[in-house]
Order: structure tokens, then C-alpha cells, then sequence
């Protein structure tokens, strides 16, 4: 009996050890990478906003305007070729780029692209403010966007604005072009094709949506009518794998070929790995904290300068956050054309004590922090909790899912808040039109600009706001937004700290991966496996 | 007696209306649990501080497209009127859509839950068969090593954390060993080569004759059912082990020893034969408690299944997702309890 017990279990050895080495390593014309990609929600161009959803999107297709991998910096004609602007600004006039063709064969027109802004509008999803923005609605947007003949695209925008930001919200993922032909051909109670586009694709991009399984997978192939070169690699496969420790095991055994979420600590543990590098690319996302100027103590200018003195910035950037994150404390990140790089600040706490005598808070005052329950977040909370501490400043922190958090923010419940903000498009008034601007009046708050959410009202600021993105000289207009993050930097409510960085691991044989500072431009299409 | 009397004394089907009033019961039993699971899920989800347009068309969106939506989801309306708009769809069928998918939520949990029936099955397959055994052998020898050994198997298995133990087994027989593959159901150069009939990876693939794929299902599919499975142990070996101590101090079994009967037969046939009833329940049990999706395990191992559907679709405030899960495991429940209520009749005569 006890002799049949121990046979099982020999047995289940043996067969274990029969089954013999797995075999770990990815297929050659596969590029596998492993991403937490839980938050996508839609792969509609029109429609789709969400981070992960964006990076599938930008290599699927092509928009109006582009950065591309070959210049991640240069804004230049992605589906058009060449344009011409009226003098009064306020008329486009597009060439399209020949030859390019979508997945199905057939090739781009100009009426593809007049029917893709006007889609973008008229489904008034998500994305849509940043074409609306420019002046128009459903109502108007088929004649003010069109197509002139084949080859022409003419747009009038119903705004003054400078030249360079229409170009770049033009290169913004909702600009993309999806062929009007398929979409309309599975159309449904009109919605121009969108229920299909979400889990499918039409463009001219170097891929094409294969599947997309939710918490899954999403797959990609190789688009053979694609203008450019082909990609290197015609598969990519992204696996969802919400876990960073799994993320880390599969790649050290081989079965990923890049890891996107793998923690500071665990890139440190690594780096005697000769099987494994490392790279970072610096991002635009830029985390902050935001004061609720509902709550007393954070109006008074000293305290919110006394706050500012009391945050351990380098700390933070040289230990736990160490890679992955830069010290910015403007608005805009460093490395864009109008970013401000001085930072001022660092921890003071003797500073801050004098700052909060003379606000009135001598002996510091209790204040809540919500705060997200992903990473980075609670480590941040954690060490600003304790700095703050030093000058009296007593901080509770609040844990919540970042969806929870985000939900009491927008309902201005909070007292401070610490998140993040990532730029739609590569222009200053990106970020400029959420952190400097609050065009609602108190009591009738509508909007939901950061300001707005910190229940900050600033008339003059936010008309400086609106001059800068009218302003067409160029150089006049960053100089303008230089103006603005100081004044910003120096006492509002909203604290800007740090400027992310993302670090990938992938196997040493992987070349050519290219990621910019927005999700939209990362890009597949170059990587090789040597 | 004769035959026709032996007939006539068991009680067959509607002769005494008993099945009818049994199968009553049961259908007003099923139609209670599902009020009573939709109502209280639907309130819990209205109630939690998660805003779902929010987690729809997320944070940028401007108040006008807010407006919007919030009235297509129905959640200006009164919660009663949400909760009837609710009931009327799935009576006819429909679960609704997933906000974080985009797909009918029939849809989903037919990708999902075969990937938990999978892993439960095989992890409480394990649990048994290695399970009770031990238990058994646990009993026999009571207060000797083996009892040991099974008390402290039991003790592990209870306080080692199985987020822990997952990353620590992938460690050792993954990447150290490379017994086993690493997390997911398949390598990616298999997938998608056997044909989804069923959605479960090992069934597939025998049925379209792909021995590669079924053989890299099972090596995926080796350490994440062992772990379970090991859980499923613990409390099986546990359990029969404290069921088995009982029977064994019985005077029945004095009896049939001081009659001769071998030690074997004393333990196998008669005493384990007295606790099946208690251990089906027990085995039931344990297999439900996996059903439910067992969201640790799944995202060690990114093994894409029902639990890792509900917590994600909890965190996004997708009420349709959670209600359909919910309304899945509760129909796994009851569908399980008829099993074994079944079973229960097969084993005891006195039960019949």
C-alpha cells in the first residue's frame, strides 16, 4: 500500500523528467513581447485613446501628419506629401502621397483621408476634441474637410492657430486613415464602421491586425502592400502578462523576446545577465501632484510653495524610481521645443517650515493623498509622506485603483492627488490647454482640464494660454510657453515632479526597436533577431 | 415476494410524484439563487466608487461625450429601471457587452472559462488522486511519519501564499530546470494551429490530432494545475484524513478485523467506502472554490481565465462582464450540486 503511494509519486517524477527540456525560445520571424496591455478598449482609430491601444494603432496605420522611426523628432508628411497653408492661416491645402495602398490591395485616395477626419469628428468618441478643437462639428466638418480631387485634401480650420499645431494635431491617432471602403462596408445603425474597427483593421500601415483577444493577446502580420520597406519581422505578437516577476522569468529563459514592465529593482538584478540589455527612452508623461484648492490650507501661495520645498525629487530619482524617471518640474517635458529645464526645487524642509509660518500654517496641518495602487505611485506617496513629515505636514494616504482615483478626482473629492498625464499630440498646448487653462467659472464646472479639476481659476493665465496656441510666429510662441510653465512652476496648484523614462529588456539579439516620446511612436517595423 | 412485487415496492419515476416535486424545488431553488446573485452583484456594481463612462471613454473625453454615453448605458435612469432594462436582455439571451473587450460578454466568458474548467479540472483531478491516498494512508498510520509528513503538506498549503509559491515553482522547474514551460496556455509558435472547438487547449488539439501542440498545452498546463492542485491535496489529504480517524474507531471495523478481514480491506473497502458521501462534498467543494477563477494563479501565469475577466472587468466598473461572470459560476454551482446530489445516490443504497 505505502509501496504503491511512493511508485505514484515515482512515476509522476519520472514522467516529469520524460516529457524532457522544453524547449524556450521564440520563432525567428516572430517578435514576441510581453506588455501589460489590460487597459486597451477600442483599436478604432476614432475612438481608441488608451496607451497600449495607441502603440497597436501607430503601426497599423498611417496618419495625415507623422513622426516617424527613421526621425522620431521631425514632424513630416505621413499620408500627404506636401502642403500648402493660406496666408490668413486658416486654409490647408494637402497633397497625398502616392502609392500607398491598404491591406486590402486597394489603393489610398484622397477621399480616404477627407473621410477619415470627418469620421474622427462625426463619432464624437473620446479622441474627437483634439480635431473639434480646430472649429469643427459633425454639422460643418464634410465642408470644411475634402477631398478636391484624387490627389487633394483641402481643410479650413474656423480658428487662429499656428501653423505647427494644426500640423501636429494632425499627427495625432485619430488622424489616422482608414479605408473608406471597408469601413462602410461594415457599417452597422451607422456608426461608420466602428463596432468592426475595433477589433479589426483597414490602413496602410506596415501591419495588420491579426486578432486581439482581450487580457490576451494582440497579433499582428506583416501588411504585404505596405509603402515602405516590409517589415523585418512579419509577426508580432504582444502577450499580455499582467505580472512583472512573470514578465522577467520568460524572458531570461527566452520565451519573449522584450519585456515592457519590468521594476527598477528587478532591471538592477538583471544586469549580470550577458544574455539580456537594456534601453531606455526617455517619454512625455509627466507625473504630478495636484492640490484641490477647495481645501483651505492649499490655497494660501506659501504653503503651496512651502509643499513644493518639501518633496525629495533627486531622492526619489536616484533610488527607487532610479532609470525610469526624470526630474522635470515644468509642464513640458524636457526634450520637446518649449520645454522648460530649470528645476528650482529640491528638499528644504527648514525653507518649507519658514514658508509655512508665514502662510499661516506654523505647525504644519493634516491633508489626505489619494493615490493609485500601481507602480510607482505608493512608493512616491510613501517618500513624500515622509518629507512632508519633516516640516509638520502630516499626510494620509489614500490607496485606490487608479480607475477609483481618477473617479474622485473628476469629481473634485480629492485634497491632493498624485497621477500622471501623457500628451495627445507633440505640441505644447497639449499639455498647456489641461494645466493652464480653466475657461469655467466657479460653481459651473464643466471642464476637465486639470485646473479645472483642482478648482483653480485663472482668467489671465488661461488667456495666455489661448494667445500662445494662436500665436503663429513660432519662435514668439515657445517663448510664450517658456513664460508659462515659469509662472506655472513658481505657485500653481499643480506640482510637477517627474518626466518618466521607459526601460526595456529584451534578448541581446534584438536590434532596432524604436520608442518615442508618446505611444504613438513606437514602432515594430524595424526590429530584427540577429 | 414475488417480481412483480419487488416492482412494485421501488419507487419509480412519477409513481409517487416525488421527482416532480423534486425537480419543483430545485427550479424554484435556481430561479431564487439568480435573483438573488443579479440583484445583489447589480447593486454592489452601481454602489462601488468606480465610474464606468469613465473607464469607457476615459479621462479626456469632454463633458458633452460624458453626457452621452452615460445616458446610452442607461445610468441616468433610476436603479430598479436599470435593473429590469438589465433582466429583459439576459431573459432573451443577451449579456450585454464588455466595455474592456468590445465583444458580446457570451462571447468572452466562452474564451475564458474553459481556460479555468481546464486548469480547475486538472488541478482537482491531481488533488484527488494524490489527495486521498494520502489522507488514507495518513489515517492508517496515525501518529508515524506519514501522518506527519501529510500535517505538514496540509500546513504549507494553507499559509504559503500561492502568488508566492507560483513564482517560486516558475523559478525552480522553469527556468532553472526547464521542466516545465513558463506562463500562458501555449507557445506562441503553437498558437493557433488546432482549431478552437471547445477552447480548452488539451481537448483541441487531440481532436484536430496535433500532438506537438497538446504536448506544449501540457507542459504549460503542468505547473499551474500542480500548484492548485497541491492546494486541492491539502485540504482533500486533510479532510479525508479527519473523516478516515472517525470510521476507523468505530466498532464496525474492530469487528470485521477480529473477523479476519485483511487490513486492507478493513481501510479501502469499508471505512473509505463509509466516507464517500462526506468526501464527494468534500471534492465538490474544492472544485467549485477553482471555478470561481483563482485570479492569483491566473496572472502569475498569465492564464487568461474567468478570474482574471471578473477582477479586471470589476476594475473598470464593467458591470455586464462581472454580472455575466457571476451568473456563470452561479449556474457552475447549482449545475455541480445536481452532480453530485447524483453521485450521492450512485454511492450510498441508503440514499436511493
Amino acid at each position: 500500500m505505502m509501496r504503491f503511494g511512493l511508485a505514484l509519486f515515482a512515476a509522476a517524477g519520472l514522467a516529469l523528467g520524460v516529457a524532457g527540456e522544453v524547449r524556450a525560445a521564440t520563432p525567428a520571424n516572430t517578435f514576441v513581447m510581453a506588455k501589460n496591455i489590460d487597459d486597451i478598449v477600442s483599436l478604432d482609430p476614432a475612438e481608441g485613446f488608451e496607451l497600449s491601444g495607441i502603440e497597436i494603432m501607430a503601426n497599423v496605420y498611417d496618419r495625415v501628419m507623422r513622426y516617424d522611426a527613421e526621425d522620431i523628432k521631425k514632424l513630416e508628411g505621413g499620408a500627404v506629401q506636401s502642403w500648402d497653408v493660406s496666408a490668413d492661416g486658416k486654409t490647408f491645402t494637402f497633397k497625398v502621397r502616392p502609392n500607398l495602398k491598404f491591406s486590402s490591395g486597394d489603393a489610398m485616395t484622397a477621399e480616404d483621408i477627407a473621410f477619415s477626419l470627418q469620421r474622427s469628428v462625426i463619432l464624437n468618441k473620446a479622441p474627437a476634441f483634439i480635431l473639434q478643437q480646430l472649429g469643427w462639428d459633425d454639422k460643418n466638418v464634410k465642408d470644411l474637410v475634402k477631398a478636391t480631387d484624387a490627389n487633394t485634401v483641402s481643410l479650413t480650420i474656423k480658428e487662429d492657430f499656428g501653423t505647427t499645431f494644426v500640423l501636429n494635431a494632425l499627427s495625432a491617432n485619430l488622424a489616422s486613415v482608414v479605408e473608406k471602403k471597408v469601413a462602410l462596408e461594415h457599417e452597422k445603425n451607422g456608426d461608420l464602421g466602428n463596432e468592426w474597427l475595433k477589433i479589426n483593421s483597414a490602413g496602410t500601415g506596415p501591419y495588420i491586425l491579426k486578432s486581439w483577444k482581450a487580457n490576451d493577446s494582440v497579433v499582428l502580420e506583416a501588411n504585404p502592400y505596405y509603402w515602405k520597406a516590409a517589415p523585418k519581422l512579419p509577426r508580432v505578437v504582444v502577450r499580455h502578462v499582467a505580472e512583472a516577476a512573470s514578465q522577467r522569468l520568460l524572458l531570461e529563459k527566452g520565451d519573449i523576446d522584450m519585456a515592457r514592465n519590468l521594476t527598477p529593482d528587478m532591471i538592477q538584478a538583471l544586469a549580470g545577465n550577458k544574455d539580456l540589455t537594456v534601453s531606455s527612452f526617455p517619454k512625455a508623461d509627466t507625473y504630478y501632484l495636484g492640490l484641490n484648492q477647495s481645501f483651505e490650507p492649499l490655497t494660501k501661495p506659501k504653503v503651496r510653495e512651502a509643499l513644493r520645498w518639501l518633496i525629495d525629487y533627486q531622492g526619489m530619482a536616484d533610488t527607487f524610481l532610479k532609470g525610469q524617471f526624470q526630474v522635470q518640474e515644468a509642464f513640458w517635458p524636457a526634450g520637446f521645443p518649449g520645454a522648460l529645464t530649470e528645476n528650482p526645487f529640491k528638499l528644504d524642509a527648514a525653507k518649507a517650515k519658514q514658508l509655512l509660518a508665514e502662510g499661516g500654517y506654523p505647525n504644519g496641518f493634516e491633508v489626505s493623498l489619494d493615490t493609485p495602487t500601481s507602480s510607482p505611485f505608493p512608493a512616491m506617496a510613501q517618500s513624500i509622506q515622509s518629507t512632508m513629515a519633516q516640516a509638520g505636514v502630516k499626510v494620509n494616504i489614500v490607496s485606490g485603483e487608479q480607475k477609483q482615483v481618477i473617479t474622485k478626482y473628476r469629481a473634485r473629492q480629492h485634497q491632493i492627488v498624485i497621477l500622471y498625464w501623457s500628451p495627445d499630440y507633440q505640441d505644447p498646448h497639449a499639455n498647456a490647454s489641461t494645466f493652464a487653462r480653466n475657461p469655467d467659472k466657479p460653481g459651473a464646472e464643466k471642464a476637465s482640464t486639470l485646473a479645472s479639476r483642482n478648482n483653480w481659476f485663472m482668467p489671465d493665465l488661461t488667456k495666455e494660454a489661448e494667445d500662445a496656441v494662436r500665436e503663429r510666429d513660432p519662435e514668439k510662441r515657445m517663448a510664450m510657453y517658456i513664460d508659462l510653465q515659469k509662472k506655472l512652476q513658481k505657485d500653481s496648484p499643480i506640482i510637477n515632479m517627474f518626466q518618466a523614462i521607459e526601460q526595456t529588456v529584451q534578448r541581446k539579439n534584438v536590434t532596432g526597436y524604436i520608442s518615442g516620446p508618446n505611444p504613438d511612436t513606437v514602432f515594430f517595423r524595424l526590429i530584427t533577431k540577429t | 415476494m414475488t417480481v412483480l412485487d419487488a416492482v412494485a415496492e421501488k419507487p419509480a419515476l412519477g409513481r409517487d410524484g416525488r421527482i416532480w416535486r423534486r425537480l419543483g424545488g430545485l427550479a424554484g431553488s435556481v430561479v431564487l439563487t439568480f435573483f438573488g446573485l443579479t440583484i445583489v452583484t447589480f447593486m454592489i456594481g452601481r454602489v462601488i466608487p468606480i465610474d464606468p463612462v469613465v473607464a469607457i471613454i476615459g479621462d479626456r473625453a469632454p463633458p458633452q461625450v460624458y453626457e452621452r454615453i452615460r445616458h446610452e448605458l442607461a445610468l441616468d435612469r433610476p436603479l430598479a429601471v436599470q435593473y429590469e432594462i438589465y433582466l429583459g436582455k439576459v431573459l432573451h439571451g443577451d449579456l450585454g457587452t464588455s466595455v474592456i473587450s468590445a465583444r458580446p460578454v457570451l462571447e468572452d466568458l466562452a474564451r475564458v472559462f474553459p481556460a479555468t474548467l481546464e486548469l480547475a479540472t486538472t488541478a482537482t483531478l491531481l488533488g484527488v488522486i494524490l489527495g486521498v491516498p494520502l489522507g488514507v494512508f495518513a489515517a492508517a498510520s496515525q501518529g508515524r511519519w506519514i501522518d506527519h509528513l501529510v500535517r505538514v503538506i496540509g500546513l504549507v498549503g494553507y499559509s504559503v501564499p500561492v502568488f508566492w509559491l507560483g513564482l517560486v515553482g516558475l523559478l525552480v522547474f522553469y527556468v532553472q530546470l526547464g521542466w516545465v514551460a513558463g506562463p500562458g496556455r501555449l507557445d506562441v509558435a503553437f498558437d493557433g494551429i488546432a482549431p478552437e472547438v471547445t477552447g480548452i487547449v488539451l481537448l483541441d488539439s487531440l481532436i484536430a490530432g496535433e500532438w506537438d501542440v497538446f504536448w506544449n498545452g501540457v507542459q504549460h498546463l503542468m505547473l499551474p494545475a500542480s500548484l492548485l492542485g497541491y492546494l486541492s491535496l491539502a485540504y482533500i489529504a486533510r479532510m479525508t484524513r479527519s473523516l478516515m480517524l472517525d470510521q476507523l474507531r468505530q466498532e464496525y471495523v474492530t469487528a470485521a478485523r477480529v473477523k479476519g478481514a485483511s487490513e486492507a480491506r478493513v481501510i479501502w473497502r469499508h471505512a473509505l467506502g463509509n466516507i464517500l458521501v462526506p468526501l464527494i462534498t468534500v471534492v465538490a467543494l474544492s472544485y467549485a472554490a477553482l471555478l470561481e477563477g483563482t485570479i492569483l494563479t491566473e496572472t502569475v501565469f498569465a492564464w487568461p481565465g474567468i478570474g482574471l475577466y471578473i477582477t479586471q472587468s470589476l476594475f473598470n466598473a464593467d458591470m455586464n462582464a462581472v454580472l455575466g461572470g457571476t451568473i456563470l459560476i452561479g449556474t457552475v454551482f447549482i449545475a455541480l450540486n445536481l452532480f453530485t446530489d447524483m453521485l450521492y445516490q450512485l454511492v450510498d443504497p441508503r440514499a436511493r
